[in-house]
């Protein structure tokens, strides 16, 4: 009974609804309540910075607001490139988005007034995505999307009049790059184009300063010093909340606009030479020749400074604004059209052929050859087994180095260049060949790039035996293979040109490594592998004129800021010195200012008042197998007090006295502001200097020389131009 | 009639005696901390509502929020000062109000908001009868397993069965809607009043076991919204799809981990006033607490949750009566359910459910129910220490 009892009270007690339970319920409460608070710490502590980076880029977009572009003007402040407005229509893509048929009525009156297809303004408010192809928007939904470029103020005054029948929509002006000198300087100027993902991902301190919409320098003055041009765009971080829509501005950074860029350039001397040129080419034309391309340099020899540099055939850079389309962008890289994005002046690699001899003249006499004695000037050499000859054969006798200069006589050179290549151990060349020649080409500079602030340079070629030892390494292959084959393609239409080729791919093959005599010879007079850049010429004649200080060539001048307070000078670089002492190089002036008096140039320059401005220069007629010979003519002045190098080449143009010594001449009229015969010159051989005058201008540069004071940038961001140079 | 006049007077008495009484009988920490939850929420609806707007409609939910609240504690003070056997008799009552509000939202009268139809709108005035059906829930199951036939400690099968009926009826109507949480809710409550009832263990385990075989054959057999797929597979991997289901998840998460310890400051949540948070005033709520007020401010409304809840079930275990014991399971039950399940999913260890927090989230039905239900806790209290 007792046991009983016992037991149903235990019964009772075990059944008796739970205090225990609820006890269990508290605690497993409790640890529930435990665990989301172990949680809630976990993210607010240790993750909160983590959430917080997450919360920042969740809601706040970024709008790059563009800096005004700085402009590049000349010496004297006239404008080379410089902002133009147009005015553009855009649409708010999130407006859009928020009218209920997605903003379709509007865009449809939208293409009413613009006169577009429907169709291409609605595909030009989609984002571009890999999915959306073009016409769709590259930039950012944050920024305005371009529906039309340049329309008409009309246009734009009814949209911005009638904003009820054009919600989303304005229109607003937007800077584009303007060139009032059209199409001079376009190579050395360059270009603006929308930046690029390879870009943006190649230069990782470039995204934060690109919308993705921006434009970026891509050649010339604009792609160096894009930095400085570009100056800091503003940025407006906006808050927006989950549907993108504004809720309010979180900071905002004005932008900073870019420095302008002052040259050396001066824009009449650069009008100067790219009219001089066209009408060289023209003259070259008509007496029989391709005349395919030309370059013109002028350079201040007292800095680097390049005041004119020009490249023909040229192009007007206006065709990149808007977005270049496909078969513009193809015709510019065109043969047929002469690939007028290619700057001949630097990029350009000729066979300096004569021009070179100053360097030749200067290798000799550091080789041990008298300045004081007379050369032998036959009509022409062996040199190994071949004869090499003066240009149409002609012999001089017994000659001074200097009338070996102003009559160009290759002979006396042929021989300086094998008699060192001799000196060398000739084919089987001495332990450490001297090798005079290459060095000194070096020593002008050639063979390497001239550092000018310009992309793409190329750096021409002063071959010696290593290099030839390379090429044929490189070559040889296809060389033998030429050997045996021959050129049945080029047999078709020349069967003598073609055997000639396979004559001297055979040679090639065989011995092509070999420094030969003939290598030596051509070399002294600029010609066989020797090539070089208009630009390297001009530094090297500059290098002349002013004692024998190689600079590196620069178009910049100087930035100014926007406001025009603050000026950072670019500063001249010398590169080097001409290795010559200064009894060969006034040598060497003495023989260079007699040419265009009494030597190669004399034609080109009758009538010239060289008793004011006495020019020094030398012709050069390169010869390349299978073309008409090329003409240059490099030159300075005034021989007395030395400003300017002027440099002229005319691929295939004829003579350097014939062709690009009268173009260099009316360079200098057109500096100097001295009467041009209005046939150029060319036809001047013998003549009596009565033709009458072509253009009279005033001097383009007053007192002929470039100014040395800077233009000065007013607040309001025109420009004035240094004293005595207004124009 | 002498009846009447007695139960008149009995009435009268019994009011004076609770007036003269309440500083003694209620429990002022539970009720107190209920109050501080209240202000919480109304901080947190007025800071996730307001806008820089007419100061007029800036305050809208939020003085609506404090309707709310007002006619709760009404209700919540009502029922507290009642002797617990009064509203134990009206149970029925409350049930099949409860029922009938939920078979009236499939008609006509019920309206569709977010998904679900779980409103009825009369007169402009929307109600969730939902939340009643949870009250209704409680005090039926309470009176069927709370108070065990005579000779008997513990309810036995009849009285179980009944109550599997008395969850049966308003499950189906709420899964007719459909509305998961809520059905939710009521299983968990009717298991844990089950649990604590001290019926036989094995019904217990039988029911979770044809539970957990109804979910898997739910799933098995694609009963499930796609959305309501998407929300559970979300909560394995909430980054999976950003800007789709896992959005909501990802934002929220966003929000309480940007808070930090201290927080933005109220009415200064960049994630949450900019709206990245949907239903931010209602099921989303607590991420404006873990925003706005970080860890400080947030760890407290969990605390004070746990104090609530271990309050209520401290007064069951002190109560004699079973049926006041059971309808405080219930209460905490129900609590710590939705609770659990609203924090949780907004910091990323429970799935998105639409059920909302207690006391703080905006919505009116359920802030009189949930003080309501405050109120029952108090009143058995007051019974408890007033009758011994």
């Amino acid at each position: 009974m007792k046991t009983r009892r016992r037991a149903a009270h235990a019964r009772h007690e075990a059944r008796r609804p739970g205090r225990f339970g609820l006890f269990l319920a508290q605690i497993l409460v409790l640890s529930l309540f435990a665990v989301l608070a172990g949680r809630l710490w976990y993210l607010q502590v240790p993750r909160a910075e983590h959430y917080a980076r997450l919360a920042a880029a969740n809601h706040t977009q970024d709008l790059i607001v563009p800096a005004t572009r700085g402009q590049i003007i000349d010496a004297s402040g006239v404008p080379l490139v410089r902002n133009r407005t147009e005015l553009v229509v855009s649409a708010d893509y999130h407006a859009l988005l928020e009218q209920e048929d997605g903003g379709d009525a509007v865009l449809r009156r939208v293409a009413d007034i613009l006169d577009r297809p429907f169709e291409e303004v609605r595909g030009r408010t989609r984002l571009c995505g890999p999915t959306v192809s073009r016409p769709c928007w590259p930039g950012s939904p944050y920024q305005p999307i371009t529906l039309a470029e340049d329309v008409e103020p009309r246009v734009a005054l009814q949209i911005m009049e009638r904003q009820d029948e054009f919600p989303g929509i304005s229109a607003q002006q937007q800077a584009v790059r303007e060139y009032p000198g059209a199409d001079n300087a376009a190579q050395m100027l360059g270009y603006l184009q929308p930046v690029t993902q390879e870009e943006l991902e190649e230069r990782e301190e470039l995204r934060a300063r690109f919308s993705g919409v921006d434009r970026v320098g891509r050649d010339g003055l604009e792609a160096v010093y894009d930095d400085r041009l570009r100056g800091e765009p503003g940025v407006r971080t906006f808050a927006v909340d989950n549907h993108g829509n504004v809720t309010g501005i979180v900071s905002e950074s004005a932008p900073r606009p870019g420095q302008h860029l002052v040259t050396h350039i001066d824009a009449d001397v650069q009008d100067i030479v790219e009219k001089a040129l066209a009408r060289g080419i023209e003259r070259a034309k008509q007496a029989g020749y391709p005349a395919d391309s030309a370059a013109g340099v002028v350079m201040d020899v007292r800095t680097g400074g390049v005041i004119a540099m020009a490249s023909v055939p040229t192009y007007d850079p206006e065709v990149w604004n808007g977005g270049i389309d496909q078969e513009t962008y193809d015709r510019l890289l065109s043969k047929e059209a002469g690939e007028p994005l290619t700057s001949r002046a630097l990029q350009g690699q000729y066979p300096p052929a004569s021009t070179f001899k100053v360097a030749s003249l200067a290798a000799a006499v550091e080789n041990g050859a008298p300045l004081e004695q007379s050369y032998a000037c036959p009509s022409s050499i062996n040199v190994g087994d071949r004869a090499f000859r003066n240009y149409e054969s002609s012999a001089h006798g017994s000659i001074s180095l200097h009338k070996a200069i102003v009559v160009s006589c290759n002979t006396v050179f042929y021989q300086f260049g094998y008699d060192m290549w001799r000196a060398d151990g000739g084919t089987r060349p001495v332990a450490n060949p001297k090798d005079p020649m290459p060095r000194m080409a070096k020593g002008f500079g050639f063979g390497q790039p001239t550092g000018v602030d310009l992309p793409h340079e190329s750096s021409g070629r002063i071959p010696d035996r290593r290099w030839k030892q390379e090429y044929w390494e490189a070559t040889r292959e296809d060389s033998c293979k030429r050997a045996e084959t021959g050129y049945p393609e080029v047999a078709k239409e020349d069967p003598a040109h073609a055997e000639y080729l396979k004559k001297v791919a055979h040679e090639q093959c065989l011995e092509g490594h070999v420094w030969r005599a003939g290598d030596a010879a051509n070399f002294a007079i600029g010609q066989g592998d020797v090539l070089v850049t208009p630009l390297q010429t001009a530094r090297a004649y500059a290098a002349i004129a002013n004692g024998g200080t190689l600079y590196e060539p620069r178009v910049g001048k100087a930035f100014v800021s926007a406001d025009g307070r603050q000026v950072e000078r670019i500063e001249p670089v010398v590169a080097g010195r001409l290795p010559i002492d200064d009894t060969t190089l006034t040598y060497l002036q003495d023989a260079l200012e007699d040419v265009p008096k009494e030597g190669t140039a004399r034609g080109a320059f009758a009538g010239f008042p060289q008793d004011k401005v006495s020019i020094a220069g030398k012709t050069g007629s390169a010869t390349i197998v299978g073309k008409r010979e090329s003409a240059w003519f490099a030159s300075y002045a005034p021989a007395d007090d030395p400003q300017f190098a002027v440099v002229v080449f005319i691929s295939q143009g004829g003579t350097g006295g014939a062709a690009a010594a009268p173009v260099a001449r009316e360079i200098y009229d057109g500096i100097y502001g001295f009467a041009t015969p209005a046939d150029g010159g060319a036809a001047q051989q013998g003549a009596d200097g009565q033709t009458p005058p072509g253009r009279v201008g005033p001097p383009a540069l007053p007192g002929g020389r470039p100014p040395a004071e800077l233009p000065t940038v007013r607040s309001d961001g025109t420009v004035a131009a240094p004293e005595g140079y207004e124009k | 009639m002498s009846l009447y006049v007695n139960s008149q007077r009995s009435w009268s008495t019994r009011a004076g005696r609770l007036l003269a009484a309440r500083p003694r009988r209620i429990d002022w920490p539970l009720l107190s901390c209920v109050l501080v939850l209240c202000a919480v929420g109304a901080l947190l609806v007025w800071a996730s509502t307001a806008s820089d707007g007419d100061p007029l409609e800036s305050t809208q939910y939020l003085r609506r929020y404090l309707v709310h609240v007002a006619i709760g504690l009404v209700a919540c003070l009502l029922v507290a000062s009642v002797d617990y056997r009064v509203p134990r008799a009206y149970a029925p009552i409350v049930y099949l109000v409860g029922v009938v509000g939920l078979a009236l939202v499939l008609t006509p009268l019920g309206e569709v908001i977010n998904g679900s139809r779980s409103w009825i709108v009369i007169g402009g005035m929307q109600a969730q009868p939902g939340e009643v059906a949870k009250i209704g829930l409680i005090l039926g199951v309470a009176m069927l397993l709370g108070e065990p036939r005579d000779g008997e400690h513990a309810p036995m099968t009849r009285d179980v069965l009944f109550s599997l009926v008395a969850l049966a009826v308003p499950l189906g109507l709420i899964l007719a809607q459909p509305d998961l949480g809520t059905a939710m809710v009521l299983c968990s409550i009717y298991l844990g009043m089950l649990t604590l009832s001290g019926a036989p263990i094995r019904w217990v385990i039988g029911l979770i076991c044809c539970g957990v075989v109804g979910a898997l054959s739910v799933w098995w057999f694609g009963l499930l919204q796609d959305y309501q797929l998407a929300r559970f597979a979300t909560f394995v991997d909430p980054t999976a799809d950003p800007r789709g289901a896992g959005y909501n998840a990802n934002q929220a998460l966003i929000a309480i981990g940007s808070g930090g310890f201290i927080g933005t400051g109220l009415f200064d949540g960049e994630q949450t006033r900019g709206n990245f948070v949907p239903e931010q005033h209602t099921d989303f709520i607590f991420t404006v607490a873990g925003e706005q007020l970080g860890f400080l401010g947030s760890s407290l409304i969990i605390g004070l949750f746990a104090f609530i809840i271990w309050r209520t079930l401290q007064i069951a275990r002190e109560c004699d009566h079973p049926y006041g014991r059971l309808v405080c399971v219930g209460v905490a039950v129900w609590m710590t359910f939705q609770c659990f399940i609203n924090i949780g999913m907004t910091l990323g260890i429970m799935p998105i459910t639409g059920l909302p927090l207690p006391f703080v989230s905006y919505g009116g039905t359920a802030a009189v129910a949930n003080l309501t239900a405050v109120g029952l806790v108090l009143g058995i209290y007051a019974r408890d220490r007033g009758f011994g």
